[in-house]
């Protein structure tokens, strides 16, 4: 506790970034460190498990300080600790689990895992303080994409998911067919700014009638199709061309399910999440979709959006209220659903 | 492994993955590993989904691309399903514990297996996927 406030420690390990942060009562972000490895993956186009987990044990510690340092607390005024442990790489989830168990046990200070996704929602509390459930939460990110229902706090109900690839996975994946690099998301999203979203037909796939899952694999056979077919032709390939049509094709489809599902579920509110939720075509369709049906649409800034510590702290600290059992056997659970 | 036909099939549409995918399955035992390799868009997880049908696994099988590995267990065998898409080397594949599902109680399906060919055991079933002449179709050759 500090001048009142009940501080909650969020460690952050999943993938690729090395993170952590203090919240105050769960709402307040008081500091919030992001060792980003961007640079090392670039080299790679994509990122690079063995390390990925190099590097988080290389960073933790220092990530752990400055997170304190910066909030201008120290492990003593820390009354909870929550970290990720699970889905994730198993060996990049380790260091952040082992890392926040020590901490526990030795400052006894009660630990909760925290499953990212739900992570992942609770940095819409940090953004919009007054957000409290029920809302439809759309999360987006290069491992998922995820339609979720949350009625309280610590209960999430999933709806849809990916059957095959996620959208940011279709994003790098198509930015490589075209040439555009990683990080896929916001290369493409640039270059579609300057491109004709009808230049190219992709096929929206919707799936069965009613459906809120999503399948995103055959859009890069269809980009490599179309590539071929240009070519063959002798035709000049306009990137921006492509990569506008593509995404177009992916967000449409997240945000027509995403409003079916709030609409259903008569929800008024829709809550984006994840690092797709950065985009900005889909920003700005979800709030025109969602819009003429009366419903608002909430998202947090682009720096909430990516994996970080305090959106961790803030879905441990809910999760304790709503009377969790402090775990400090706590193990790494790579393949933790919803 | 169960003895299985190598001959390099056309798979002209998707009943005829399922139907290769199937074969596979019924030829699995544990610690067999199928190493599949090809191109963007080949096929790999598609082949992959009706091996865990064929298996008998009734959860979805979706890209393991961000996490490396999925793991099923409700069909007749247990299922490692490896995305090593993002990874650099074989090395790198056993630095995440991989050798205890390759030479454990399940089989093991390999996407992008090219990358890690030094690793894995030299009896793996090797499956090279890659377009047919017209659209929709797909060549697998057994290496």
């Amino acid at each position: 506790m500090k001048n009142g406030s009940f501080l909650t420690l969020g460690i952050e390990t999943s993938c690729d970034e090395t993170a952590a942060s203090v919240v105050a009562d769960g709402r307040f972000v008081m500091s919030n460190v992001i060792s980003s490895q961007i640079d090392i993956h670039t080299a790679y186009g994509g990122v690079v498990p063995e390390i990925a987990s190099r590097k988080h044990l290389e960073h933790i510690n220092d990530v752990i300080g400055k997170a304190l340092e910066d909030a201008d607390v120290s492990a003593d005024e820390i009354d909870l600790i929550g970290v990720t442990y699970g889905p994730g790489l198993v060996g990049a989830l380790l260091i952040g689990v082992a890392a926040a168990k020590a901490m526990a046990y030795a400052c006894d200070i009660p630990l909760i895992g925290v499953n990212h996704m739900h992570g992942h929602i609770a940095a819409n509390y940090l953004e919009h303080h007054e957000l409290e459930p029920p809302f439809m939460a759309l999360i987006v990110s290069g491992g998922h994409t995820e339609i979720v229902n949350v009625p309280e706090y610590n209960r999430c109900e999933k709806l849809g998911g990916t059957r095959d690839d996620a959208a940011g996975e279709a994003f790098d994946k198509v930015a490589r067919v075209i040439g555009l690099g990683y990080p896929g998301g916001p290369k493409i999203d640039r270059a579609a700014k300057q491109g004709d979203p009808d230049s190219v037909a992709f096929k929206r796939v919707y799936l069965e009638h009613g459906s809120l899952d999503f399948s995103f694999s055959g859009l890069k056979t269809q980009a490599l199709n179309y590539l071929n077919q240009e070519r063959q032709a002798g035709r000049q390939i306009d990137v921006n061309n492509v990569a506008a049509s593509f995404q177009e094709a992916v967000v449409e489809v997240i945000a027509d399910k995403a409003v079916m599902a709030a609409s259903k579920y008569g929800q008024k509110r829709i809550v984006m999440a994840g690092g797709v939720a950065s985009n900005s075509r889909l920003r700005a369709l979800m709030e025109e979709k969602a819009g003429s049906r009366g419903i608002d649409v909430l998202k947090p800034s682009p720096v909430l959006c990516t994996d970080n510590g305090a959106m961790i702290a803030s879905a441990a600290y809910y999760a304790y209220r709503s009377g969790e059992k402090p775990d400090l056997e706590l193990d790494a659970i790579p393949g933790l659903e919803f | 492994m169960k003895k299985i036909d190598k001959d390099t099939i056309l798979l002209k549409n998707e009943n005829d993955t399922r139907a290769l995918g199937i074969r596979i399955a019924d030829a699995l035992e544990p610690g067999d590993v199928v190493a599949l390799i090809g191109d963007l868009g080949t096929g790999k997880t598609a082949l992959t989904k009706y091996i865990a049908f064929g298996l008998g696994i009734t959860e979805d099988i979706n890209s393991p691309t961000f996490t490396i590995v999925k793991e099923y267990r409700s069909g007749r065998i247990p299922l490692y399903h490896f995305d090593v898409y993002r990874l650099g080397s074989g090395e790198e594949l056993l630095d995440i514990g991989a050798e205890e599902m390759l030479d454990g109680d399940g089989a093991c399906v390999i996407e992008w297996a090219d990358i890690v060919a030094d690793v894995l055991p030299e009896d793996s079933l090797a499956i090279h996927l890659e377009y047919g002449e017209n659209e929709g179709e797909r060549i697998a050759e057994f290496l």
